[in-house]
């Protein structure tokens, strides 16, 4: 046991980020053991999961709910294959291996996939592109000169525009989510397009009141699920809407 | 007459006129852009200068060559010099971490994808990840799918077929070429 948990201790260092999952803890296992995936000794697997799961506890490393399902999924799996089915059943039934089987099959194609990514040449670390001179006119600014803007400050600033309008646009609001998507999808275009865009250029100075809430709504909503960053200029005060 | 003579011009001229866009562009430039800015039907000729630019740039042996990516062209230093260049730019690579790649591999193939398949596929939860992933613009939300709570469907984004050198999402392997390629494994390690 002592020799055991000198084994892992060495393993230790990379604990943090070799096992992220329950997945990845298994793809370890079916490695170490040389073990082929359609044909896995699932009591051996079994046994190690739950090894590896105990020293992680010992460790206090923060065992995530994820890995316990596993571990029941493995256990489960392991007592239906001792259980003695009737012959013809058991010609019948599926291996109850399949269960994790398919997925770690999946899942090690995946890691294949991300391995051959991360092999490719990449930009600004294996290949670049010539640097834009200060004097390009280009709609991306030095960054270094923004500001992260805080929700408030785009309530301000979105309330500034929504003044411009009279009183009487506001009857006959109706808001659909519908209309808050599209807008999305139609930011996300411009976006796509442009790299960044004014808070004030979305806002189409002939669009109606509920088209302007959609529009901020919109802006709102991809804030929220990190699609946009917005950012404001440190001089001039202008925000800006930018790209993931 | 002028106006033939301009294009005379143009097309004498064409293969240093394409290669003086692509030194001075700051993203990948398509055929039709390049099309468009020299007002020129003739798409063939700007496929030849690029082909020609490609190879000559290859045979020559420069610090840069002329790589097809994200639907367009677009000059880009060799990989085995990167080493120096990283000493001028005296910045650190932004490596991403084994679990990103591995996000974004997923979003890459079976994109549009929700959050909850991805999370099914490794088994974990992949909020951190994708998050790092939309900030540096390689992931983009395409939509929101009809489904309870409305989840959002992700894709990759242009940036990310420039920052792996891809000239469309087609120009991956396929997961199956991809299997084939590691048929050896688990057993090469014997």
């Amino acid at each position: 046991m002592m020799e055991q948990a000198q084994n892992m201790g060495a393993y230790h260092v990379d604990l943090g980020h070799t096992f992220e999952g329950p997945m990845d803890l298994l793809v370890h296992l079916v490695k170490k053991n040389e073990i082929d995936i359609y044909d896995i000794p699932i009591a051996l697997i079994t046994r190690q999961y739950l090894e590896y799961l105990n020293f992680m506890k010992a460790l206090n490393i923060d065992v995530a709910g994820d890995f316990l399902v596993m571990a029941a999924t493995l256990a489960h799996i392991k007592s239906r294959m001792l259980l003695p089915g009737k012959q013809e059943e058991q010609e019948e039934a599926e291996d109850p291996r399949m269960e994790i089987v398919r997925p770690l099959a999946e899942y090690l194609q995946l890691k294949d996939a991300a391995q051959d990514l991360a092999g490719r040449p990449q930009l600004d670390r294996d290949v670049f592109v010539r640097a834009q001179s200060d004097g390009d006119a280009s709609p991306r600014e030095g960054e270094q000169d923004l500001m992260q803007v805080s929700l408030f400050e785009l309530i301000d600033a979105f309330q500034k525009i929504i003044k411009q309008k009279s009183p009487k646009d506001f009857l006959n609001l109706t808001l659909d989510t519908i209309s808050v998507k599209s807008r999305i999808s139609q930011i996300a275009d411009i976006l796509e397009k442009r790299g960044s865009i004014t808070f004030e250029e979305l806002f189409d100075k002939e669009a109606g009141k509920s088209e302007i809430i959609v529009t901020f709504l919109a802006i709102l909503e991809m804030v929220k699920s990190q699609v946009i960053r917005i950012m404001q200029h440190a001089s001039s005060g202008i925000i800006r809407i930018f790209n993931g | 007459m002028p106006a033939q003579g301009s294009s005379g011009f143009l097309m004498d001229n064409l293969k240093a006129i394409v290669e003086s866009l692509l030194f001075v562009a700051d993203t990948p430039l398509t055929i039709d852009k390049i099309r468009s800015i020299l007002k020129l039907k003739d798409r063939k000729a700007i496929e030849n200068a690029l082909t020609t630019l490609t190879e000559e740039y290859e045979t020559q042996k420069r610090g840069f060559f002329l790589s097809k990516v994200s639907g367009g062209y677009q000059f880009r230093t060799r990989p085995e010099f990167a080493e120096w260049i990283r000493q001028m730019k005296r910045h650190k690579p932004v490596r991403l971490s084994r679990p990103a790649m591995e996000t974004l591999a997923i979003v890459a193939y079976k994109q549009p994808v929700l959050r909850s398949d991805i999370e099914h596929l490794r088994g974990v939860d992949c909020g951190g990840t994708l998050r790092t992933l939309l900030e540096r613009g390689l992931i983009r939300v395409l939509g929101r799918r009809d489904l309870p709570g409305r989840p959002m469907v992700y894709g990759t984004t242009k940036r990310f077929l420039e920052v792996f050198e891809l000239k469309d999402l087609t120009d991956l392997p396929t997961l199956k070429e991809l299997q084939d390629m590691q048929q050896s494994w688990p057993n090469d390690s014997t």
